[in-house]
């Protein structure tokens, strides 16, 4: 393994530190236990937007706190949802007086996590509504279905519905919307490197990628031989035009993400290819999004989302938002 | 025979001790089916636990197993954190000012901790998770003490439950966490949180022949 880290037990600590030091203008970063919130909250009279999750997602979360965008992010260990204390923290440190609207990607203990935590914070007086991310088309049972790319979209577009001074129930209500317009798929041509761990978490052959990947070093559904970007960005578009049931005439949003070890000049060949593709099928790309926002740490490979637009959650993609990885509009 | 503080500060020593020395070995299973932390969580969990003991050796059962509890949650992540948090506070819960306790009541305990995992975690067993080990542990203990074995006999009885349930792990299908992802990959592998609550069950159970070989020790010198 080789890694610019002073230490395994290290990595998660310094980036933190690293990521105040970078944006003091934009938020803070509170220790222990560890969250990272705008740096104006509490906003009073505003719904506060929160997400959390593991850590080696960057950007995700904890580079979307800020205007517009992510009122506090909760930062677990690396691929290890924070804990019940780092979310009531967040909670209360943001706690505007309108609720709170958690944003849980579709995992066992990030589930169970919030949950703990939304009772405590109930107990405490606080209002908490929740909206569960699963995008990910690679699972064939809904239920089980992964958070991955659309979670930067909903954060966005919550963010921006608070920002507004929209009710917590309006808030949820446009997330979840968002929610279930969207869909992805990713596509790994190598594993990552979980630096505790010292080694990839799979193995993959020179001329072999894995198809239906998550975001944390997990295998996919299926291995498959490499083949040229046209023909995997018809994979992937297809699986997730298939489950969204796109019409000829849609609007969409495409997000090609990159998957944290996949260079920009790939990524834009990924989004050409689905720009190609989007146009084949008459679905018309209003927006996009290409680049690394939502990565498994140096996984490379990405992910292609599709987000159906309607006129709504156009306006709140466009608002303004000023946060480290994601800024347009001021 | 009658279960104290002490005895469960002994257990949770000694469970810090085995997760301890398995952490690495919980990690690899993880790897094999899921995020490859299990390991690593639960160290971090049971050492802040270990911290924490000195200062409840004058505490009520229920205090310490709700402290317990607090601290996994608090330092665990993941789904092993609530799962076991959640465990050890409902029996924390119900054994609340309770210094010394019965068979009866340690029946009770393990139940509601079997509940705090059914309840937090959405489960059911064949599920390939650690309910897998846990409830044909808590199951078999309490028919036994209920049909009068000794508590002894009864706790490895128990025991061999949960190793047998780890064991029938290995050829199930994962439906839940992240090994359910793999789908039909997951088949072949031992589940790492029934792993881990088997050793948990081992420290609970190594307590129990400890004090039986103490009280054993106490009768033959008088």
């Amino acid at each position: 393994m080789k890694k610019l880290i002073n230490g395994v037990d290290a990595v998660v600590s310094d980036a933190l530190a690293g990521l105040a030091r970078a944006h003091p203008g934009i938020l803070r970063v509170m220790r222990d236990p560890d969250y990272v919130v705008r740096v104006d909250a509490p906003v009073q009279g505003r719904v506060a937007i929160i997400s959390g999750g593991g850590s080696g997602h960057e950007p995700m979360h904890t580079g979307y706190v800020g205007y517009g965008m992510l009122t506090a992010a909760c930062p677990g260990p690396i691929f290890t949802s924070p804990t019940p204390d780092q979310i009531l923290a967040a909670t209360r440190a943001t706690n505007g007086g309108a609720g709170t609207l958690y944003i849980v990607k579709n995992y066992a203990g990030d589930l169970m996590n919030f949950e703990i935590a939304t009772e405590m914070a109930t107990a405490d007086g606080m209002t908490i509504a929740s909206v569960v991310v699963g995008d990910d088309v690679a699972i064939g049972i809904t239920e089980l279905r992964r958070g991955v790319g659309a979670t930067v979209l909903i954060e966005k577009i919550a963010g921006a519905a608070a920002e507004r001074g929209a009710s917590l129930d309006e808030c949820a209500r446009v997330a979840r919307r968002a929610a279930l317009q969207s869909r992805s798929m990713g596509v790994a041509l190598t594993a990552c490197t979980i630096p505790a761990l010292g080694h990839p978490s799979f193995q993959l052959a020179d001329d072999e990628i894995e198809v239906g990947i998550g975001i944390h070093g997990e295998a996919g559904c299926r291995r498959v031989g490499l083949a040229p970007v046209a023909a995997i960005v018809d994979w992937l578009c297809g699986a997730v035009a298939d489950d969204l049931r796109l019409c000829a005439g849609d609007r969409v949003l495409a997000f090609v993400n990159g998957l944290g070890a996949t260079s920009q000049l790939e990524l834009y060949g990924v989004f050409h290819e689905v720009a190609r593709w989007c146009t084949e099928h008459a679905f018309v790309i209003e927006r996009n999004l290409v680049g690394n926002y939502m990565t498994s740490l140096d996984m490379a490979g990405c992910t292609v989302t599709l987000l159906r637009l309607d006129d709504e959650l156009l306006q709140l993609w466009d608002a303004p938002v000023l946060t480290p990885a994601l800024r347009w509009g001021m | 025979m009658q279960f104290t503080v002490d005895h469960v500060i002994r257990f949770l020593e000694r469970a810090a001790a085995l997760i301890r020395d398995h952490s690495i070995e919980l990690t690899e299973l993880d790897a094999l089916i899921g995020d490859a932390d299990h390991g690593a969580n639960l160290n971090r969990g049971f050492t802040a636990v270990l911290a924490k003991l000195d200062d409840l050796v004058d505490e009520d059962i229920g205090t310490v197993l709700d402290v317990t509890g607090r601290t996994l949650l608090s330092t665990v992540g993941g789904a092993a954190g609530p799962l076991y948090g959640t465990a050890f506070r409902r029996a924390g819960a119900l054994l609340a000012g309770r210094r010394i306790l019965e068979s009866a009541e340690l029946v009770a305990a393990l139940e509601a901790a079997l509940q705090g995992v059914v309840e937090r975690g959405k489960v059911r067993q064949g599920e390939k998770t650690m309910l897998d080990a846990i409830a044909p542990g808590v199951e078999t203990f309490r028919d036994a003490i209920a049909q009068g074995v000794l508590l002894e006999e009864a706790a490895r009885q128990a025991l061999a439950a949960v190793e047998q349930g780890m064991r029938a792990t290995i050829p199930m299908q994962a439906t839940k966490g992240r090994a359910a992802f793999l789908g039909p990959r997951s088949i072949g592998h031992q589940d790492p949180g029934a792993t881990s609550a088997y050793y948990i069950a081992c420290a609970m159970v190594g307590d129990v022949e400890r004090l039986m070989t103490r009280s054993r020790d106490v009768s033959s010198a008088c």
